[in-house]
């Protein structure tokens, strides 16, 4: 075999175990999904195999789904937005911190060897009835009896940013860690205060890394049941919500497969929006 | 324009000191050179200058004016860093123009001013490039012309020609040469390359391990070393044990081992105070290897064998031993170099030894 030849094949030889297994467990569920969504469910329990139209007209057409679609991505929305103006600070203060930076980079990744689920019930511990909050309010005596503070909107958001904001810190992290400091120094030189020189050099070739790690906060925001489940209400659950409690709750498979189809659809479009906006930024990235 | 001065600056980084007590004067207009190995303190004293680090003690002023406590970008600097820290997103015009934007400029001579500055580097046409689209050259000379538009009080260069390729090296070293001379601006270079040092600079101050060695005309400095590191930092030189005999108007008698008795005229003996010991510096292209009798008059000679030849062309470098001694020659020659291994002399001019007060 020639030298080219070998060449052309070997990416292929390398990346076959990946392609292997993300076939076999993504391409392929992925299309049981699509074909589950066109069955229908009738009343006797059992799924009728066939090709109805029924579960899309009714995700697609029932306001109730599209309501909560939308709740789904404001409250997404508000948590990249946090997650943002408290992760961009930290990331900008460990990618410019001189030494420690393994250590600082340790810190935040030692939440993820907690279990998610664990992390999200934590808050109860914190802002239950009979949390620490509570408790140590009773104690002072600023209040008389234990306030609700649990299962509402801000909660769940409490919930996401706590889960996604090492997402955002450390995409912020590598994008500031990668700006040459003395570019700074130099636009100080010139006659631009730390914050001036701040915004109109490390923010703008920081901003694919912001970019990055807004659209990951936002993508899995979007996606969660579990926040919602733990520290929402009745009234704030989000769209995978909707998938849970057809699948898992009523066993409708044929219209939890729709209804994931249509979050899929629909967050695939904006990461695709995303990326063209991402990927002009790459290029002004790629100039420097 | 202006001077600058540091007065008594000590510089500590946690335990260990930088920089030493250290006094220097630098003349409005002129263009000094800060030369010495990494770590001699150079770099740290411009970043001093430059309000990159506050000195531990002392005083730095420019102009008279005292800047201890005025942050870097009310100094009214002009630098030109290593890397050039050309901004990546910006276009060449927009990176020129950067800080005319923080001066009380009338915005309609902005463009005038920022083509002057790409005409001076001899860049007219590149405005709307990005710096990725230029070479290291043309990155450095935007870089200059950045620092320079804003018609800076002084400019701090700090190892700008380093990371450029040789040829590239020389031509620049020129050009800069050029364009300080048309703006007259107190310029502080910082550099390891003492090629560079002797070509370009008014003054030349000698540094090594946070201590300013000598500072003097580059011609001083070369051919008048004040100590054993100054004398091997500006090229090889040789430097030989020697008693001095006596020191006074009429220059110095050393006597040494190898040559015997030196007579030093008086501009190349003022570092001996009087007999006692001392050294004598004979700079590696003072130092003429030739066939054995052929030594013209006046010249004080050895006999040597030579022993290793590293021809390079135009020049050879020898290593000789002369005695029990290895000393460096480096030559002109216009056609074949000793043969390594045979039998020569070397000489010298008196007047091209300088002395150093021994130990």
């Amino acid at each position: 075999m020639s030298v080219e030849a070998r060449e052309k094949r070997q990416p292929w030889i390398l990346l076959s175990p990946a392609l292997t297994a993300i076939t076999l467990l993504l391409f392929i569920p992925l299309l049981f999904i699509f074909v589950y969504s066109f069955w229908l469910r009738t009343a006797t329990g059992a799924d009728e195999i066939g090709f109805y139209l029924d579960n899309w007209r009714e995700a697609l057409t029932d306001a109730f789904y599209r309501d909560i679609l939308l709740h789904t991505f404001k409250v997404a929305a508000i948590t990249t937005v946090v997650c943002a103006m408290m992760g961009y600070p930290a990331a900008y203060f460990i990618a410019r911190s001189k030494g420690n930076k393994p250590l600082l980079l340790l810190m935040l990744m030692l939440p993820f060897w907690i279990s998610y689920i664990i992390r999200t019930m934590s808050w109860i511990n914190i802002l239950g009835v009979s949390g620490a909050l509570n408790t140590f309010l009773l104690w002072i005596g600023v209040i008389n009896e234990p306030i609700q503070m649990l299962y509402n909107e801000a909660t769940v958001i409490l919930g996401l940013v706590h889960f996604l904001l090492p997402f955002m810190v450390l995409n912020v992290f590598v994008s500031v860690d990668g700006i040459d400091e003395t570019l700074e120094d130099a636009a100080n030189s010139l006659g631009a205060t730390r914050w001036q020189a701040f915004v109109q050099v490390t923010l703008p070739l920081s901003l694919p890394g912001l970019a990055a790690g807004g659209l990951l906060c936002f993508v899995l925001g979007a996606g969660t049941y579990i926040t919602p489940l733990v520290l929402g209400g009745t009234s704030d659950a989000m769209f995978a919500n909707l998938v849970f409690e057809a699948i898992i709750t009523q066993l409708n498979w044929p219209l939890g497969s729709a209804l994931s189809l249509m979050l899929l659809v629909v967050l695939g479009a904006l990461v695709m929006i995303y990326n063209r906006y991402l990927g002009m930024a790459q290029l002004m990235k790629g100039l420097g | 324009m202006s001077s600058v001065t540091l007065k008594n600056i000590v510089k500590r980084f946690g335990s260990f000191t930088a920089v030493h007590q250290t006094d220097l004067e630098i003349p409005e207009g002129a263009f000094v050179t800060l030369l010495g190995p990494s770590g001699c303190g150079k770099t740290t004293n411009l970043r001093m200058i430059a309000g990159l680090l506050d000195p531990t003690e002392g005083e730095i002023l420019i102009g008279g004016r005292r800047v201890n406590d005025v942050p870097i970008h009310k100094r009214n600097l002009g630098i030109v860093f290593q890397n050039y820290a050309l901004f990546p997103h910006k276009t060449v015009a927009e990176n020129i123009v950067f800080g005319l934007k923080y001066r009380d400029i009338p915005s309609s001579d902005i463009p005038g001013k920022m083509q002057a500055a790409l005409d001076l580097v001899q860049l007219p046409d590149v405005g709307a490039r990005y710096p990725k689209e230029l070479s290291g050259g043309q990155q450095q000379r935007i870089a200059l012309a950045r620092a320079i538009v804003i018609e800076p009080d002084v400019l701090l260069l700090d190892e700008p020609l380093s990371a450029l390729d040789a040829n590239l090296r020389e031509d620049m070293r020129v050009e800069l040469k050029r364009i300080q001379d048309q703006i007259g601006v107190t310029t502080v270079f910082v550099t390891h390359d003492q090629s560079e040092a002797l070509a370009m600079s008014d003054h030349i101050v000698v540094m090594s391990a946070g201590r300013i060695e000598q500072v003097g005309a580059p011609q001083e400095v070369y051919n008048n070393p004040s100590s054993e590191f100054v004398a091997n930092f500006l090229g090889a030189s040789n430097v030989l044990e020697a008693e001095c005999l006596e020191a006074g108007p009429k220059g110095a008698v050393l006597l040494t081992t190898l040559f015997g008795k030196v007579h030093l005229p008086v501009e190349k003996s003022l570092r001996v105070a009087g007999a006692g010991p001392a050294k004598l510096v004979l700079r590696a292209e003072k130092l003429q290897v030739m066939k054995e009798g052929s030594a013209p008059e006046g010249m004080i000679t050895a006999p040597a064998t030579v022993e290793t030849v590293d021809y390079q062309g135009q020049t050879v470098r020898y290593f000789v031993r002369v005695g029990d001694t290895q000393l460096q020659a480096l030559n002109m020659i216009d056609d074949h170099p000793f043969a390594k291994g045979s039998a020569a002399m070397v000489a010298f001019r008196p007047r091209d030894g300088s002395a150093l007060a021994g130990r």
